[in-house]
């Protein structure tokens, strides 16, 4: 399965210079990028590791595609994504966040139910590649 | 001497003798008044019946939705009753009526309140005065309530939404685009388990939400309990299957309090990440389920059901704006705010207003869009507006130009009626969407090449090719009915 977290899972994965066209959208409204990748991407995974601090003061998109490259080349086999940050009062949270990296082969999650009275079923999402050690998950 | 008969009387023992006095000799006509930051200021548009004097009507509308009764009371004496009074203070001629346009004369009303005629968040309170006995009042023909300017020490007396629209966002994990839903059809009728089957397709297909329409309750088709057990399993399934959270709004509207909680409670215990209410429930109950989801974590929706019965009719009632400024001020996280585009009135110009009044930090004063004042929201969270109604995936170019990024698009009819089915549909609206969204970023001119960006996607996906085929001339080119009314001033060149 193509898991399909992110702006544009929809659509064909994004060349480089797509990304670097959504790099450069961000980046002219004022927005900061970061790079992060996982190899946990269950739905509640918030916090994916960073590749690096948020990039506040870069103002060149080359060298935030020139990040996300050097991310790929570390973590070729995981999920990366870029995210942009705007610090507007008010907002002060990501504006766009989308999937450039994914490992080969996308297992998937399954579902598990537990069945309590009344009908209630308490639901767990489980990844399936979850199940192996970090770091070993997408070998 | 022009009118002496007509003006504020301020001689104490001559303005309390007794009888009956014109509203404006009884104080309610403040034509020098300037009113103060921490007044309301509400614009009404009023028909004054045949010969009634406008400035008469105007004080009167003051009059009646603040002190006045129809005649003198020795009593206000007991108070410092200018303080109490609402004041009329301008009034003007609506653009387009009266006087050498064949049209019978409005007037647009602005009348100053003190804050002290208001309980702290309350909009119980708020609505019974400013739109109380007034609207039934006889020497007015009809009367609007147009736009309220709320002061920022009375918008600081309420929450607001529970969750907001960014930390809705960052609940959901999805950002930079607008969020897709749909509302289940047939609306009424389908069983529990046939119900949650339209939910799990439309979710595993790529929509963010699934909705209960507005009268879904707990008929004999499909028991409430039934209804929420089935859909949550259809929200699981599909979060499994995509990697994505998904939502189903529970609508939670009932005939009681007592029965809104339980099933509120239920919901949660489901697991659900988001609630729906009707309008119909009534402010009281709006602000107790807002608590409720404040604190329990849980987005809420607002179904606007009723609101046309009194916001659509350009001479009387309230307009949508000021209903919209009272939901954001009541709490509630998503508010259906109009298509433009789709099958329900909506003037574009005039809805583009209403989402600025749910999204804006400060919503600037901006006549064209209906919009009479300035209005500081003071760091209150915003609300996300909804565009349901009658849309399809081939206007989507038009939709993300009106409305921009935080908006949930509801395509029921266009993911549901689509010829491949209801998981076709869903792919179709998300792949539009997604192109769509792209292409603006790159720096495209989507509302003139949107139609080419569509067609491009198309290419390698079938379902928004058959989306893009089945609807292609499906639109709802009616004249709107609410319109703003205002006179284009000339700018220097």
């Amino acid at each position: 399965m193509r898991i399909t977290q992110g702006t544009f899972s929809f659509l064909p994965d994004l060349t480089d210079d797509e990304i670097r066209a959504q790099v450069d959208y961000a980046l002219g409204r004022g927005w900061a990028l970061s790079v992060e990748y996982s190899d946990d991407p269950h739905p509640r995974n918030v916090y994916w590791e960073m590749w690096g601090l948020p990039m506040f003061t870069v103002k060149d998109g080359a060298a935030v595609l020139f990040e996300v490259n050097a991310c790929r080349k570390a973590f070729p086999n995981h999920y990366i994504k870029v995210n942009a940050f705007d610090n507007t009062r008010g907002v002060e949270s990501m504006c766009l966040s989308f999937i450039v990296n994914r490992p080969k082969e996308e297992p998937g999650f399954g579902l598990q139910r537990q069945e309590a009275a009344g009908r209630m079923v308490r639901y767990t999402t489980q990844g399936y590649a979850a199940m192996r050690p970090a770091g070993s998950r997408y070998e | 001497m022009n009118k002496p008969v007509d003006e504020m009387i301020r001689d104490t023992k001559e303005r309390y003798k007794g009888g009956v006095l014109k509203y404006k000799q009884m104080g309610y006509w403040r034509p020098d008044y300037e009113p103060k930051d921490t007044d309301v200021i509400c614009v009404f548009r009023i028909t004054p019946q045949e010969g009634v004097d406008p400035d008469e009507a105007a004080a009167a509308v003051a009059g009646e939705s603040s002190t006045a009764t129809w005649t003198v009371v020795w009593t206000d004496l007991l108070t410092a009753h200018e303080s109490y009074q609402a004041k009329a203070y301008r009034v003007d001629v609506v653009p387009g009526t009266g006087a050498g346009t064949g049209k019978e004369a409005q007037y647009f009303a602005y009348i100053a309140y003190d804050i002290i005629l208001f309980e702290e968040g309350s909009i119980a309170n708020m609505t019974a005065s400013l739109i109380g006995n007034v609207f039934s009042f006889k020497p007015l023909k009809a009367a609007r309530l147009e736009d309220i300017r709320i002061p920022a020490a009375y918008v600081k007396t309420f929450k607001g939404p529970p969750t907001g629209i960014v930390v809705e966002r960052e609940r959901l994990d999805k950002y930079g685009r607008p969020l897709l839903g749909a509302t289940m059809k047939p609306k009424l009728g389908l069983s529990g388990k046939n119900y949650g089957r339209v939910v799990y397709e439309a979710l595993t297909g790529g929509l963010d939400f699934t909705k209960d329409d507005e009268n879904i309750n707990s008929q004999p088709f499909m028991h409430w309990r039934d209804r929420f057990l089935f859909c949550m399993e259809a929200v699981n399934k599909s979060q499994a299957n995509t990697g994505e959270i998904k939502g189903h709004y529970l609508n939670v509207t009932a005939a009681t309090m007592e029965d809104m909680y339980e099933r509120a409670e239920f919901a949660k215990e489901m697991g659900s990440n988001i609630l729906m209410i009707d309008l119909v429930i009534g402010w009281s109950a709006i602000q107790s389920m807002s608590n409720w989801c404040r604190r329990n974590d849980m987005i809420l929706h607002m179904h606007r059901a009723g609101h046309g019965t009194y916001t659509r009719q350009k001479n009387h009632g309230v307009s949508f704006r000021v209903i919209a400024k009272w939901l954001r001020l009541a709490g509630v996280d998503h508010l259906h705010a109009g298509t433009a585009v789709g099958k329900l009135e909506g003037d574009p110009m005039t809805v583009q207003g209403y989402y600025n009044v749910c999204r804006d930090t400060y919503t600037k004063t901006d006549l064209s869009r209906g919009l009479f004042f300035d209005q500081d929201w003071v760091d209150l969270r915003k609300v996300m507006p909804v565009a349901s109604g009658g849309i399809h995936a081939g206007q989507m170019h038009q939709l993300l130009t009106l409305f921009g990024d935080d908006v949930v698009l509801q395509f029921g009819g266009g993911t549901i009626g689509h010829p491949a089915g209801i998981q076709a549909g869903a792919i179709a609206n998300r792949v539009a969407l997604e192109a769509m969204v792209k292409a603006r970023n790159e720096g495209r001119d989507i509302a003139n090449e949107g139609p080419d960006v569509l067609n491009a996607a198309a290419k390698w996906c079938k379902p928004l090719a058959l989306a893009l085929d089945t609807w292609k001339d499906v639109s709802f080119n009616y004249t709107s009915t609410d319109t703003p009314d205002f006179a284009v001033t000339a700018t220097a060149s």
